[in-house]
């Protein structure tokens, strides 16, 4: 299992499970901030899902931008890429426009507070409704 | 709106600009992207997410709330809190997760790295017990916390700490994570500008990074850098060697008892980020501790985020108390609660001897972000510090 107090100091560096060590808990509580716990856990294995996607549009812009280069790709070639200036601006820029888009509903509700009187649309066709 | 939301927002830079020593863990690819989506994410939910909490609480229908904890309360109930909360504790987690990974895959090679290096010089004691304030939880959810061993000569905590700083900071911190350090020299030679340490201790060093800027720029002295957790100080010894500082010994010791130290002995007492990891047991007896080794004429200084001042808005305490509560840094609402001075004073400290100051992490803007110049305010994070200190006659 994960429980990284498992291991001691007998243990070889080498016998090291690093997939299930990953991933230990922390001790202490954890504390879940939803009304109902079993949404948090959906979001975090969302958020989780979300950073696995822009890794992968990561490696294709990286891919994309060694062929451009030298139209030839490496895997080695890909762990050693370093993104130029322009590439390097164009990569955050496509994290930050994604975490937008994926966090769409939390910036929508955040502009809800600001008119938390506007009417819905069933009210304003009743409004519409009438002769 | 703010900027954020309109698309002004410019993001962390790449992970690739950290810097390098010989212990730093190698990252591939989607290592390093891993980072670059947690170092946007959390600069995302301090631009466009944290504000929205403020903007729910100030259209709140609760009653005055008499304290911050009050305030933490009433804001639990507030969607937009729980969800910038639920998305700032697991995007902690995935951080940890993800420095893990990096490290656990190849910790042979950064013990063995290590050795090479030499941490023979490190002093560690047989059988040193770790304090509470280090034990009840593991602090900033990382598992294991900065001490836990599981192998022989491990270095993977401070490793991992290292390596991923950059997420929580977005490089704010700088190239080798030590623009708390720089800022602190610059502080140091302002105001002190004839300033000659012969001695000089850093408390709760961890992996050293705030104390080599200081290392460098005092090369003549003589700098003793003490912490609990054998990870750290082996890998901060391995890294010192690696960066050419060569001026620092690691210590393993417990900051509240130093009595392997001579009176009046530091000419610079220093610690940074340190005392919130501490507790109200600690707190007294360090300062008592530092006002015995320091010397006449001797510098002390102890960097923290401010201290929640009766003038300072209760939302916004309960904001900096988040990782208090909700982040594994339990004395962290305490200690930001009391006066540091008095504690100062009641050690021996003269009034008059008191300093007090401000200081920034300063970095190599053309490739990191200015703490000084960012105005996003993330209530906590943000290396924006505020230095207790004194000057012994």
């Amino acid at each position: 299992m994960g429980n990284y107090r498992c291991a001691g100091a007998m243990t070889s560096a080498g016998d090291l499970d690093p997939l299930a060590l990953a991933g230990a808990k922390a001790k202490g509580k954890r504390p879940y901030f939803f009304k109902d716990p079993d949404i948090e856990r959906v979001l975090a294995i969302t958020m989780a899902v979300a950073g696995e996607l822009s890794v992968l549009r990561a490696r294709i812009d990286t891919i994309e931008n060694l062929l451009d280069e030298r139209g030839t790709i490496s895997r080695q070639d890909i762990d050693n890429f370093a993104p130029d200036a322009a590439q390097e601006a164009r990569r955050s820029r496509w994290n930050q426009e994604y975490i937008a888009r994926i966090l769409r509903i939390v910036q929508q509700e955040r502009e809800a507070l600001e008119s938390k009187e506007e009417p819905t649309s069933e009210k304003v066709g009743d409004e519409l409704a009438k002769p | 709106m703010s900027n954020a939301m309109t698309g002004a927002m410019s993001g962390p830079p790449d992970f690739r600009h950290v810097g390098r020593h010989e212990v730093f863990p190698r990252t591939d690819h989607d290592q390093t992207e891993r980072y670059n989506f947690l170092a946007h994410l959390n600069r995302h939910l301090a631009t466009a997410v944290m504000p929205g909490v403020a903007e729910s609480y100030a259209a709140r229908e609760e009653s005055a709330p008499k304290d911050r904890h009050e305030v933490r309360r009433q804001l639990r109930d507030h969607p937009m809190f729980q969800v910038w909360s639920a998305l700032r504790r697991t995007t902690m987690e995935m951080r940890q997760q993800a420095g893990r990974a990096v490290v656990l895959s190849q910790l042979p090679a950064l013990i063995e790295r290590t050795r090479e290096l030499g941490h023979d010089d490190v002093q560690l004691q047989q059988g040193f017990e770790m304090p509470r304030s280090l034990t009840g939880v593991d602090h900033h959810c990382m598992p294991g916390s900065y001490y836990t061993e599981l192998v022989a000569d491990d270095v993977g905590a401070a490793a991992n700490y290292d390596s991923g700083m950059f997420v929580t900071t977005g490089g704010a911190l700088g190239r080798y994570t030590d623009g708390g350090g720089h800022g602190v020299v610059q502080y140091v030679r302002e105001k002190l500008p004839d300033f000659a340490p012969k001695r000089i201790l850093d408390l709760g060093c961890g992996l050293g990074h705030n104390v080599l800027p200081i290392a460098e720029a005092y090369a003549d002295a003589e700098i003793i850098a003490v912490d609990a957790a054998a990870p750290m100080l082996r890998y901060g010894a391995a890294r010192a060697r690696s960066l050419g500082v060569s001026n620092v010994t690691f210590v393993q010791a417990d900051a509240s008892e130093l009595g392997q130290f001579a009176d009046a002995s530091f000419d610079w007492i220093q610690s940074t980020m340190f005392l919130h990891e501490t507790s109200m047991k600690a707190l007294p007896r360090i300062m008592r501790e530092t006002r015995r080794l320091i010397a006449p004429g001797g510098l002390v200084l102890h960097i923290e985020q401010p201290r929640y001042a009766p003038d300072m808005p209760l939302f916004e305490q309960a904001m900096r108390d988040w990782d208090a509560f909700y982040n594994n840094e339990p004395f962290w609402t305490k200690l930001h609660e009391i006066d540091l001075d008095e504690c100062m004073i009641e050690a021996g400290f003269k009034p008059e001897e008191l300093l007090h100051g401000g200081v920034f992490a300063v970095v190599d803007t053309s490739e990191f972000p200015s703490a000084e110049e960012d105005d996003v305010e993330d209530f906590g994070r943000k290396p924006a510090w505020a230095i207790t200190g004194a000057l012994v006659r």
